[in-house]
């Protein structure tokens, strides 16, 4: 019978090989469930991988899109992934990019409408450090008491979320509104937004914050102490106490960082793509980041490719909305299912299959 | 704001609704991590439960067959960490996240076409003669069946693990399972078993909150029910009937805070609305601060991978 016996190392071919053949994979699967909804489904397939890069019809309103979407994901996915090798799960990204859009948003507001060149690098330090701070809870609490941090960083979206209705509705509610929820416009305030820097891209400042993030994470986690730690902490407790980890500072540096960088991912999104707090400004990039680090091995390279691609199935995904009908649950059933399959295509990276004669 | 307004007889019958939900998934929750399997997609397989349910009660009139339908739904739901986990070695946490989100996906994609129907009624019980008794009998026994089902289900829990053999076997395997494993109990397949109960179990309770609790059915309905439910678990020290102490305490924060809601007190509706997280938090740091004989009281092969006869 088959049976799975354990690599003595990861293969490299394997680890290179999952990713991709797991999304052959959700093809083909999400074929199938497109099929079931009555959708011809290689016209399915095709409008979400193919159409929003290819087709002249979309092409020029697409591509930029894709940017647009891939920035907060990868920013907040490079984050999480430092937490996820070594162990620290920190699942509240979703809030801290509330936050860190309430905060930042708050700042620039607060100096409507007044024109001066540092509104905005305050905003981004505002929008960091309040996703910072959002993450240091359940970080203090885990290494005060041992909380889970699982759980606590996760009930800290919803109680971000019913913070974000409250701001949209009550302090930072457009004054000249006429009463509906939401703020102002950031777009439409100079000295506070976060344009397209250059046109027909959908390049902002976040996009370039993710892509120098990308760097930055590539460079601790190979050249640098702490990302040893992290990667040793990941492998094994025991070689990780030995190599002089500390795991309190651990906890801290990787939930601090991942809150950082969601916070400023959401702070890029609400003065840029966003333009506004409003009730339903979070769109739940916290969650698809969880996917985007899985899908990108944890590595950094990996992260900005599954980025991508996560981005062109949101963009695809409206699409096939558009011209197929296809519900907007769907594409969020098909980014799941990735997640299922990469796990699942994973396992050739630590076992091998071997035929056993005999009863198993 | 008028707080005489709340009738605290009705206030405690309604707890009891409210944690419903919450006490099926989180009863099922604990015989999965006492198996020593650290599942983290309750919530999507209670919303999965809470639109199978729905779709099947509407279709068949039938609540009762709702509620089967939940607990199919779930289970099939879970059966798919169970083969990734067990069969497939895969790390626990992770996939137990890809199952909370393909659940509230799938879910939102069944439900379609659903959304503002109404389901058929689940029947209230009054248990005749207990029901008389000032005060006690309209707060205990005049609730619909689920909600002695999900006690029940406690109850049983409660024996099975401490007083069955099988149920002693299920905790040998949560502690050791390499020492199961050379006592030659099927670890694996006891793991199965207990991750399909609690798919079951996460499944009543999604169907709860969609039939009785609501009643209709709203993408992502559950709302952090299923994470709640796995706090619970932590809160109870893995022990049934703290379970139960756990989830009406939380149904009790989330009455009580509808309730000064509806009474209109001088506080915004959202700050309300974040009470029963701030608790779970607030409760969880308790629980973990006071490191005494209860806090290490955790299965001790939760959420580690077991590859057998290697």
């Amino acid at each position: 019978m088959l049976h799975l016996e354990p690599r003595t190392e990861p293969s490299r071919r394997w680890s290179v090989i999952a990713p991709p053949l797991a999304v052959a994979l959700t093809m083909l699967a999400g074929g199938a469930l497109f099929a079931a909804l009555g959708k011809n489904p290689i016209e399915a397939i095709r409008i979400i991988f193919w159409d929003p890069l290819f087709s002249d019809q979309f092409a020029a309103y697409a591509r930029p899109q894709i940017l647009v979407k891939a920035g907060p994901l990868v920013l907040i996915a490079l984050g999480l992934s430092l937490g996820f090798r070594a162990g620290v799960w920190n699942i509240g990204a979703e809030g801290q990019y509330i936050m860190g859009a309430i905060a930042g948003a708050a700042v620039g507001l607060a100096f409507y409408p007044a024109e001066h060149w540092a509104i905005f690098p305050l905003m981004i330090l505002a929008g960091g450090l309040a996703g910072w701070a959002w993450a240091m809870i359940p970080a203090l609490l885990k290494v005060r008491f041992n909380t889970n941090e699982i759980l606590v960083s996760l009930m800290l979206v919803y109680v971000a979320e019913q913070l974000l209705a409250s701001m949209a509705l009550g302090a930072l509610r457009n004054p000249e509104g006429g009463g509906f929820p939401g703020s102002r416009n950031l777009q439409q305030y100079p000295a506070a937004s976060n344009p397209e820097l250059i046109p027909g891209t959908g390049a902002h400042w976040g996009v370039v914050l993710a892509l120098v993030a990308v760097v930055a994470t590539h460079v601790l986690l190979s050249r640098h102490k702490t990302g040893f730690h992290i990667r040793v902490a990941g492998q094994s407790e025991r070689a990780a106490r030995f190599a002089g980890v500390v795991p309190a500072r651990l906890v801290v540096f990787c939930l601090g960082v991942s809150g950082a960088l969601a916070g400023l991912a959401g702070l890029f999104e609400v003065t840029g793509p966003a333009g506004q707090i409003s009730i339903d400004f979070n769109v739940g990039y916290g969650f698809t980041a969880i996917i985007v680090a899985f899908l990108g091995r944890l590595h950094p390279i990996g992260i900005l490719l599954a980025g991508l691609l996560m981005a062109l199935t949101y963009i695809g995904g409206e699409l096939a909305q558009l011209m197929l009908g296809l519900p907007a649950a769907a594409i969020s059933a098909f980014q799941g299912m990735l997640l299922f399959f990469l796990l699942a295509v994973d396992v050739m990276t630590n076992f091998r299959i071997r035929i056993r004669k005999g009863r198993g | 704001m008028d707080l005489s307004a709340i009738s605290p007889v009705l206030l405690l019958a309604s707890l009891m609704v409210a944690s419903t939900p919450i006490l099926l998934a989180a009863t099922g929750e604990l015989v999965v991590e006492r198996a020593g399997v650290l599942n983290l997609g309750v919530e999507g397989m209670m919303i999965v439960g809470a639109v199978t349910g729905f779709v099947a009660a509407v279709a068949t009139d039938s609540p009762a067959l709702g509620f089967v339908a939940a607990a199919a739904g779930g289970a099939a739901l879970s059966l798919l960490f169970a083969f990734l986990t067990q069969i497939l070695f895969t790390n626990q946490v992770a996939s137990g996240l890809a199952l909370t989100l393909f659940g509230l996906g799938l879910s939102a994609l069944l439900g379609q076409g659903y959304i503002g129907v109404k389901a058929p009624v689940l029947p209230q019980i009054e248990i005749p003669g207990l029901v008389a008794i000032p005060v006690l009998g309209p707060i205990l026994f005049r609730h619909d069946l689920m909600v002695y089902v999900s006690i029940a289900l406690v109850a049983a829990v409660w024996l099975f693990l401490t007083r069955t053999r099988a149920g002693l076997v299920l905790r040998a395997v949560g502690e050791n399972h390499d020492a199961a494993h050379a006592l030659g109990y099927k670890v694996v397949r006891i793991r199965v078993l207990a991750i399909l109960f609690g798919g079951a179990l996460a499944g009543l309770g999604g169907a709860y909150i969609s039939l009785v609790r609501v009643p209709q059915w709203t993408e992502g309905m559950t709302a952090g029910a299923g994470w709640i439910a796995l706090a619970i678990v932590v809160f109870s020290s893995w022990r049934p009937w703290r379970v139960l102490v756990g989830a009406y305490l939380f149904g009790g924060v989330t009455v009580l805070q509808l309730n000064l809601q509806a009474a209109g007190i001088a506080i915004p509706v959202e700050y309300l609305s974040m009470a029963p997280y701030l608790v779970t938090i607030v409760v969880l740091v308790a629980i973990s601060a006071r490191r005494g004989r209860s806090a290490v009281n955790a299965p001790a092969s939760l959420g580690k991978v077991f590859h057998g006869g290697a």
